[in-house]
């Protein structure tokens, strides 16, 4: 600022002697400043209402007033918010009746996703490997005992949190007409959080891990029918190399197979099948009319008699 | 009083959120039964005054004419998702920065863990190992509990209560669902963890694990009390208690489904197939507790003893 002040005072000052060679510059400089001019004017004008610019248009495709209708094609028009109705019951905002619980916990999937996705560079699934990956993670992988904490501990946050919304949605009686299926996946999903957790239990390979598996699955061998030491499972022809544990673990004992098995599923098939029923989870609410409440007591001289059919 | 145990125990890292769930749990139902009460009480001036119930905007929430019943979900909802995630990564970060998660040695078939314990979530479930053989501890009940939840919401006939909290309109369902979740899933897996020690033994908090300790109980089977010991007579003698739980516990269950008359009217409501699916699943749910009792206090292995299953 200061040195192109300096000049174009200079440049004023000396025009006249100095000529055409003079005049030119000064032209030059005119120019110059007109330029400038314009482009501090631009610059105000982007930083004032940066809404305005062809870039922002063209990321967000639409205008943004602050009209009621721009504000509910915010939320329908987005591609990430649109599971979003663009209006909601006042009530259902305060923290108080569904203590976001479902939300949250969809989020430290999220974050459960993200560290997983960036655990899965640095481990390989199989035996004595496992474990120095874990070793190695700990100790050489930048922020890696950060991912590992925030990987574990995140998963423990998703199992209270899972556990807590279905507590509240009891509470509030959300399961009933017309929300009794998407209970239903809900109730799903939690065993599908369960298993995530159970099969990430084993991949580090260590005491903890193997130990709590294999109490876990011991289980199956007593299954009835389709284990080798559950009720009739011997009468079928059940043997430790052929039962429903045998399946499990891909092996009798907990071994790499059982790690890499564990592992696949951990990775891959139950975060597939867990998102899909998420998808129908969500599009549900939607469906069914949006979240269940706080709606207007019902009293019991009002029950409607029930259609008989 | 050994201290050192109890830290021991409770700053074990994955011990933590069991100690996390000791607060929040009895956190949450205060919380959501705060606002049940305080729903009742609206329903009880709602009910005395019929006046008051045809204007009133039924909600204990603060409510004025001119209101929109609505708002926008840009802003008032968004900025609370924001808020939230942005906690509950704080939360995270914070949490994985104080504290390592577990790491022991590598695992090794030939060393068993004591105790050896499942992941927390599933402890209820080993603890129940103590008093039911494992296929029904560790493949029954889980199933049931599986689907026992999917079918709460098709033999719940009681359509009152949907959307709000209230403890008076749904007092059954509400009383049954924090038995199953409190007293029978989360206090079980509090006692998986905080006391179950070496050998599966029963250590009380602050007192130190024996690896040493020793317990001579011995505990018989129902039949044997009787004096039945042929195979036969077990079989049939267990099928007969077994048969004798199922109708006593059938006919208590029913004297409480119909014992008011808020709770007639509901049972009124229900198709056979809704209350008998009701019956079986609060039947075998008490069955838990109530096998749980007769171990402690009589030392009563099997009820029913044969040659391919014991319960």
């Amino acid at each position: 600022m200061a040195e192109t002040n300096g000049s174009a005072g200079n440049g004023s000052g000396t025009a006249g002697p100095e000529g055409n060679g003079g005049g030119k510059l000064a032209a030059v400089l005119a120019g110059a400043k007109e330029v400038k001019a314009r482009a501090t004017g631009e610059l105000a004008e982007t930083i004032k209402a940066p809404e305005k610019t062809d870039v922002w248009k063209s990321v967000l495709r639409v205008k943004h007033d602050e009209t009621p209708r721009s504000r509910a094609l915010g939320v329908l028009s987005n591609v990430f918010l649109h599971l979003h109705p663009a209006k909601i019951n006042r009530d259902a905002v305060a923290y108080n009746y569904t203590w976001g619980m479902g939300g949250m916990t969809f989020y430290v999937y999220i974050t459960l996703v993200f560290t997983g996705t960036l655990l899965m560079f640095y481990y390989h699934p199989s035996k004595v490997v496992a474990f120095r990956d874990i070793l190695y993670l700990e100790s050489d992988v930048p922020f890696g005992k950060l991912l590992r904490n925030m990987h574990r501990w995140g998963a423990h946050l998703m199992v209270i949190m899972v556990e807590l919304h279905m507590f509240r949605v009891f509470l509030t009686g959300s399961y009933k007409k017309p929300r009794e299926f998407n209970w239903v996946v809900g109730v799903l999903l939690l065993v599908l959080t369960l298993l995530l957790s159970f099969t990430g239990y084993l991949l580090p390979d260590d005491q903890l891990g193997f130990w709590a598996v294999t109490v876990g699955t011991n289980m199956a061998r007593a299954t009835p029918l389709l284990g080798h030491d559950g009720p009739f499972g011997p009468q079928l022809g059940m043997t430790p190399f052929n039962d429903v544990r045998f399946g499990l673990l891909g092996g009798s004992i907990v071994d790499s197979n059982a790690l890499l098995r564990a592992y696949i599923w951990h990775c891959v098939a139950i975060p597939i099948i867990a998102s899909l029923f998420m998808i129908v989870h969500f599009w549900r609410v939607r469906k069914d009319g949006g979240i269940s409440g706080p709606s207007p007591i019902v009293l019991e001289s009002e029950i409607k008699e029930p259609k008989k059919v | 009083m050994d201290l050192h145990q109890l830290w021991t125990i409770v700053s074990l890292p994955d011990n933590v959120p069991i100690v996390l769930l000791l607060f929040v749990v009895p956190f949450y139902t205060w919380y959501g039964m705060r606002q049940a009460f305080a729903n009742d009480r609206l329903i009880e001036q709602l009910e005395a005054n019929p006046e008051m119930a045809k204007t009133h905007h039924r909600k204990v929430q603060p409510w004025r004419p001119g209101w929109a019943r609505d708002v926008h979900v840009w802003p008032y909802l968004l900025r609370i998702e924001l808020l939230a995630t942005i906690i509950v990564t704080i939360i995270l970060m914070v949490w994985s920065i104080t504290l390592n998660a577990p790491l022991e040695e590598p695992s090794n078939p030939t060393l068993t863990m004591n105790p050896s314990k499942a992941p927390w979530y599933f402890l209820g479930l080993q603890e129940m190992l103590v008093y039911f053989d494992p296929w029904i501890a560790g493949v029954i009940m889980p199933s049931l509990i599986i689907v026992g939840l999917m079918v709460v919401p098709y033999i719940d006939a009681n359509p009152l209560g949907n959307g709000y909290y209230t403890f008076k309109q749904r007092k059954s369902a509400i009383l049954t669902f924090i038995f199953g979740f409190i007293v029978l899933w989360v206090s079980m897996i509090v006692i998986g963890t905080l006391i179950r020690g070496p050998g599966w033994m029963w250590f009380w908090p602050g007192t130190t694990w024996d690896h040493n300790r020793l317990i001579f109980e011995i505990n018989r089977d129902l039949p044997d009390i009787f004096g039945i010991h042929t195979r036969v007579p077990k079989i049939i003698f267990g099928a007969i208690v077994i048969g004798l739980y199922f109708v006593a516990a059938g006919i208590g269950m029913h004297k409480l489904i119909t014992r008011t008359a808020f709770n007639r009217k509901i049972y009124s409501r229900m198709s056979v197939l809704q209350y008998a699916t009701m019956q079986i699943f609060l039947i075998v749910m008490l069955a838990l507790p109530l096998k749980i009792l007769f171990r402690l206090m009589f030392r009563i292995k099997y009820i029913w003893v044969t040659p391919w299953f014991n319960i």
